[in-house]
């Protein structure tokens, strides 16, 4: 406990400093929040499993407590990453691209394509400038459904809360461009920490592509530690349509949290895509609240570890509305001696009847040292639904090699050319074309060599 | 014809066994190059694994004998390298590979091919027109290409797959392990033709078959019976026949009544 309270002052000297530099412009209600939510990361501190604590039952964070991440005070000229930023994130010209370097909005980087975020009427904005220029339904949207009260990491983030990207679709309104937003963290000599916080609100019947970005610059092995904080809420009015991509890519170096919450209305529909790759321990924590008859979800993911890497994915579906579905479809590369956690919690209250909802976890071991646990679980309190869940943990399939090296291709190339075709099937579900080929050569350029360990079920 | 009688496959006392089960119980046979054989025999006796035997599969083990391809040791090389020294076998059951795109697939293959000769890959353009050609000779949708390989195939698609594969690899030893099984009687004679087109005095095809219509298409040099694990009879197109007629039961009797 001494040591969790001396490894919380490291953050309360930055939270003192940033609470005074924000309190004149600041508007009260946030510095309110801001107020509560540090009162509130101080008496739970990070979570541990010690306390029985099943939501981290299988993740040690350790390794983030003990750390001692500072805000980064280094200022970088945004415009030095601008090639490491195309080479690390997704990125078309024709996007509404924001771009936040180290925490900060970086107009140098960012291209707010005109089209669609001058027409005052859908905004794209970042989050400081919202808050600048008093966005009135800023404190209705804020914090809404994050409960940092429960939370030590979305209370730490809420009370650095300063900067993000605010995604805001009028009612009827169709965003044409996807809005890409990219977390880019920098090289520092200190280990730093960054809090990343997304808002996105979709109007009644209104349509829109988010794609988010984590990444993080790989060059120089020799970088110290650093840890994104994220918090990202999404709320989908009635009958509104969102595609959601979410994509992890830090550097090897990284602690990635990333608390996600997602309410829909009524008959809206929320396709997401999660893709995890390179930080030494990542976890995603994603909760889906179906909070409308007719509303549907389809959740997708796929990550990727290797090495030591530890890879955590908690999504949660509450079918709080009868007539709801959700469909998970998960898929995990493991190699080395890397670990993945999948858990997996489907809800379903007691007057939520024809409901739909299936989830599935599959694993493909490259490395008799990996390992994974999958746990999907079903709390179903009413009695007319349909659900399902599935969990697997194999290695490429023999049979499908021999085939494959029956026609000249050496046992590499083959295993490779297996992997990556797992991967696929996630990767096929991105509708966004310039990403989905972004993703396809993340994935397989991240696919080992050689060495992967065959034979079993796939 | 100067390459009839060059021996391109010897197999000789060739046991195997798989999950300690004896299945080849002594195998002798040779192929030269410009015949084609067919291995008929009922359903167990060991066809398949002969054949995957060839083509390398890992999960069978060789107990005793040889097999000389080109006058080297098959048995010792890795299935790439039977397969880039033209060894082709096509499936009895063409497994499905999601996620796999038969495009890239070939063009890995056929890339394979020509780097074992020293080549150099082939060029996107030529190998998609050297594509359609293949894909019209086994008569195939020319869409089942640009999808996942086998997935979703019909029966008869896989089959013509294979043969498009062999097309592609234009092997000097093909083993056709029961291609015409389950093909209506169309896709048989496109399956058929398909390899007679392939056939010329430098290579050879290894026919498994249980049934004797497809050698109406392709006509055996040799027919040998395989009952058991052993080549119980070989013989001249006749003998094809003579099983067809008179059914395995005949060939068991015949050869329990001599042993
Ligand atoms: N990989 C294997 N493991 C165990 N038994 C096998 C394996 N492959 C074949 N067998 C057995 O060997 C026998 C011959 O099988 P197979 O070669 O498939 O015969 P055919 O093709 O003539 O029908 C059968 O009894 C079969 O069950
Ligand atoms: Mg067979």
């Amino acid at each position: 406990m001494t040591q969790t309270a001396t490894k919380i002052s490291n953050y309360e000297a930055d939270y003192q400093a940033i609470r005074e530099q924000r309190a004149a412009s600041n508007p009260a209600w946030l510095t309110q929040l801001g107020d509560q939510a540090w009162t509130r990361f101080t008496e739970l501190g990070f979570p541990t499993a010690r306390r029985g604590n099943e939501r981290w039952k299988y993740t040690n964070v350790a390794p983030i407590a003990n750390a001692s991440f500072g805000l980064s005070s280094d200022l970088v000229a945004g415009s030095d990453h601008e090639s490491e930023l195309r080479r690390a994130a997704p990125w078309d010209d024709e996007w509404i691209n924001l771009v936040f370097l180290d925490g900060r909005f970086s107009k140098v980087l960012s291209n707010l394509n005109a089209s669609d975020s001058g027409n005052g009427r859908i905004l794209v904005n970042n989050l400081a400038e919202a808050i600048n220029s008093g966005a009135a339904n800023l404190e209705q949207l804020l914090a809404k459904h994050v409960k940092f009260q429960e939370d030590g990491f979305a209370a730490l983030n809420t009370a650095f809360l300063g900067d993000g990207a605010f995604v805001q679709v009028p009612d009827g309104s169709v965003l044409q461009s996807p809005v890409n937003l990219i977390y880019l963290t920098s090289t520092s000599n200190q280990p730093t920490v960054c809090y990343p916080r997304t808002l996105v609100a979709v109007g009644k019947g209104a349509q829109a592509t988010v794609i988010e970005s984590y990444v993080g610059i790989k060059s120089g092995a020799l970088n110290p530690e650093y840890f994104t904080n994220a918090v990202t809420e999404i709320s989908l009015a009635e009958g509104a349509i969102l595609d959601h991509y979410r994509v992890v890519s830090e550097a090897k170096q990284a602690f990635h949290v990333g608390t996600s919450r997602i309410s829909q209305g009524h008959d809206s529909v929320f396709s997401s895509a999660s893709f995890a790759i390179g930080a030494t321990l990542a976890r995603n924590d994603f909760e889906v609240l179906l909070d409308g008859p007719g509303a549907s979800c389809n959740l997708n993911g796929l990550y990727l570890t290797a090495d030591a890497q530890h890879m955590d994915n908690l999504i949660s579906i509450d079918h709080a509305q009868p007539h709801t579905s959700s469909q998970l479809n998960y898929k995990g590369i493991l190699d080395g001696k890397s670990r993945a956690v999948f858990g997996g919690q489907v809800l379903v209250r007691k007057d939520a009847q024809k409901v739909s909802a299936h989830q599935s976890d599959k694993n493909l071991l490259l490395s008799s040292q990996a390992e994974v646990d999958s746990k999907p679980s079903l709390l179903i309190y009413a009695d007319d639904v349909q659900c399902g869940h599935g969990a697997t943990a194999g290695h490429v399939d023999k049979d499908s090699l021999f085939y494959l090296r029956s026609r000249g291709l050496d046992a590499d190339t083959a295993s490779r050319m297996l992997v990556h075709a797992f991967a696929r099937e996630v990767i096929e579900t991105v509708k966004v074309e310039p990403l989905k080929q972004f993703l396809d050569e993340l994935f397989l350029e991240a696919i080992p060599e050689t060495g992967l360990k065959l034979g079993g079920a796939a | 014809m100067t390459s009839k009688n060059t021996p391109l496959l010897e197999i000789r006392g060739l046991c195997v066994s798989a999950d300690d089960l004896e299945i080849l119980k002594g195998v002798d046979f040779t192929v030269n190059t410009g015949e084609v054989h067919a291995i008929m025999g009922p359903n167990g006796s060991g066809k398949s694994t002969l054949v995957s035997v060839l083509a390398g599969k890992p999960e069978y083990t060789v107990t005793a004998g040889t097999v000389r391809y080109q006058g080297q040791n098959l048995l010792s090389l890795e299935p790439e390298m039977r397969a880039r020294m033209g060894v082709f076998l096509a499936f009895q059951y063409p497994l499905e590979l999601p996620g796999v795109r038969a495009w890239q697939f070939l063009k890995a293959a056929v890339d394979a091919l020509r780097q074992h000769r020293g080549e150099e890959d082939m060029s996107a353009r030529d190998f998609d027109r050297m594509l359609r050609e293949k894909v019209k000779l086994v008569d195939i949708d020319p869409d089942l290409v640009k999808r996942a390989v086998n997935e979703g195939f019909s029966g008869g698609e896989k089959k013509r797959n294979e043969i498009l594969q062999m097309a592609i690899m234009e092997p000097k030893l093909a083993l056709l392990d029961e291609t015409d099984s389950g093909l209506d009687i169309d896709a048989l004679r496109i399956v058929s033709e398909g390899v007679n087109r392939l056939k010329n005095p430098a290579n050879a095809t290894v026919l498994v078959t249980h049934y004797q219509r497809i050698l109406d298409y392709i006509a055996p040099d040799h027919v040998h019976v395989l009952l058991d694990g052993r080549i119980v009879q070989s013989g001249g197109p006749s003998l094809a026949m003579e099983l067809e007629a008179k059914g395995y039961e005949w060939i068991r009797e015949a050869v329990e009544a001599s042993g």
